[in-house]
């Protein structure tokens, strides 16, 4: 199995070291040439006004789409669950569309308001994931297709799938804990299968 | 109830790791905030005056009025980063009081204290701090500092001295890596750092945060070469506004900074740019007149 990761801006190379440690075959995506032959996608933490412009400017956009619409897993971190979603609450960034999600960016406020917390995540139990926000975004809108896999304690979703896709507000790739990359290749080797348990 | 925890080492440092492959700005009002933001910078950097015009006007170059900085802030949705002077722990207070995502901690404005930085563990807000070899850049840290950048010489527009100080910091860890460890604990006390930070610098084989590089960076191929050797990402300040097409080059050199490997796309982006800054060369600058040695 091979997982591409995008990497024209932000934290994609602590998405790589994880997956390096779990024996996973890995490659840096900056142009669309090197989404060829990968069987999933990682978006990364970054700044999403920053991915979005690249991703237009290098043609990236629409076999990411394709990616989706094919049933490859795809994975966004942060600025990446930004770019997944249909609708965000500004104009800019141009989101992805792909998933049945409404995302607000900067959710929390500025960086002072980061925040690191314990997470129950649908999946993953018994034990909670320490998941770090970092001017973070959440969903605010929850499609009907879309699974809520892990929520905050006022009931925002900060963890969602949808079938071959999934998102989370925070940084798993700021941990040593690796169970939400395990789950992602598990997706990725089977779109169709075991993540989506029910919670 | 789940604890949340805010203003943590993770959270400081984490904030710097999504600003990685990126360009950060200098900007002086809102407009400029609007077009940087708009040429894809990871953050903006809030000023009175680019270091460019900070050298040519001379006199004491303090904190920048906080209703400036305030208005860049209601501008754009990207993080906005201001500087205050080095040990003025107090313009740090109000930049911290006003919300700003990272304080600067810079030899580019006119030091307040030439003994002591920033108690940085204290805020909430994280830092960046510059350097010029190792030894800084682990002070800095050990003081808090949850991003480094080499400090180069700003408003030059002249890269030597960032790739001078770039080199430093990695030629230091390549030796620190092949050390043997009976001789850490004489380096420690060299480089004026504790043991255990050197320990942790050489397991990982790079400075143990964020590492961008700044000061004369001018040009997309500037922008390149830093990240070849090793950067994280890339400061311009007065190399942006202080040039003929702005928002061109700005674009230019945030696509240098993803592609810094692609000499093909390097050349593409190169092409019609307009007039870089003028520039001065930092070997024609008087000794006294130096930013980057203002701290140690």
């Amino acid at each position: 199995m091979k997982i591409g990761v995008l990497a024209v801006q932000g934290d994609f190379a602590e998405h790589i070291a994880i997956l390096r440690r779990l024996n996973v075959e890995c490659r840096e995506v900056r142009l669309p040439e090197q989404l060829e032959g990968i069987d999933g996608l990682i978006i990364p933490g970054g700044e999403s006004t920053t991915l979005s412009r690249l991703m237009s400017i290098y043609h990236l956009r629409e076999p990411v789409q394709a990616m989706a619409a094919q049933g490859k897993a795809v994975w966004g971190t942060c600025a990446g669950m930004i770019m997944l979603a249909h609708e965000i609450t500004e104009a800019d960034p141009i989101p992805l569309q792909v998933m049945d999600i409404g995302v607000r960016r900067n959710a929390f406020g500025r960086q002072i308001d980061s925040f690191e917390q314990d997470l129950d995540i649908a999946g993953l139990e018994p034990d909670p994931f320490h998941a770090i926000f970092i001017r973070a975004p959440v969903v605010i809108r929850v499609g009907q297709q879309v699974k809520t896999l892990a929520a905050l304690s006022n009931g925002q979703a900060v963890a969602v799938r949808q079938g071959n896709l999934m998102a989370t507000a925070f940084h798993p790739e700021l941990t040593d804990d690796t169970r939400l990359h395990r789950y992602f290749l598990d997706l990725a080797a089977d779109p169709a299968g075991p993540p989506g348990r029910e919670s | 109830m789940v604890d949340v925890l805010t203003g943590t080492f993770t959270v400081k440092s984490g904030h710097a790791q999504m600003l990685k492959g990126g360009v950060i700005m200098d900007v002086v009002n809102a407009e400029q905030a609007m077009i940087a933001a708009e040429a894809g910078a990871v953050a903006v950097m809030a000023l009175e005056r680019v270091p460019a015009d900070i050298r040519a006007d001379g006199g004491v170059a303090r904190m920048t009025d906080p209703g400036i900085i305030q208005n860049i802030m209601d501008s754009v949705s990207i993080p906005v980063m201001a500087k205050c002077r080095i040990g003025h722990f107090v313009e740090a207070q109000v930049l911290e009081a006003i919300g700003i995502d990272y304080i600067d901690e810079s030899e580019v404005l006119t030091p307040a204290d030439e003994v002591h930085h920033v108690w940085k563990h204290d805020f909430q807000v994280p830092f960046v701090c510059g350097c010029r070899d190792l030894g800084e850049a682990l002070r800095r840290i050990s003081e808090g500092a949850a991003m480094i950048r080499t400090k180069g010489e700003a408003g030059t527009g002249d890269v030597v001295e960032a790739v001078r100080h770039m080199r430093a910091v990695q030629d230091a860890i390549r030796k620190l890596r092949n050390m043997p460890e009976d001789e850490l604990v004489v380096e420690a006390r060299n480089l004026g750092v504790s043991l255990e930070l050197l320990q942790e610098t050489r397991e990982q084989g790079r400075l143990p945060v964020v590492n961008f590089a700044a000061g004369g960076v001018a040009t997309p191929a500037d922008a390149a070469l830093m990240m070849q050797l090793g950067a994280d990402g890339v400061f311009v300040g007065s190399g942006i506004f202080k040039s003929g097409d702005p928002a061109q080059r700005g674009y230019a050199i945030v696509q240098a900074v993803t592609h810094y490997n692609d000499p093909k796309i390097l050349a593409d982006v190169s092409k019609d740019l307009g007039e870089p800054m003028v520039g001065i060369s930092a070997r024609s600058i008087p000794e006294e007149q130096l930013l980057a040695p203002r701290s140690i």
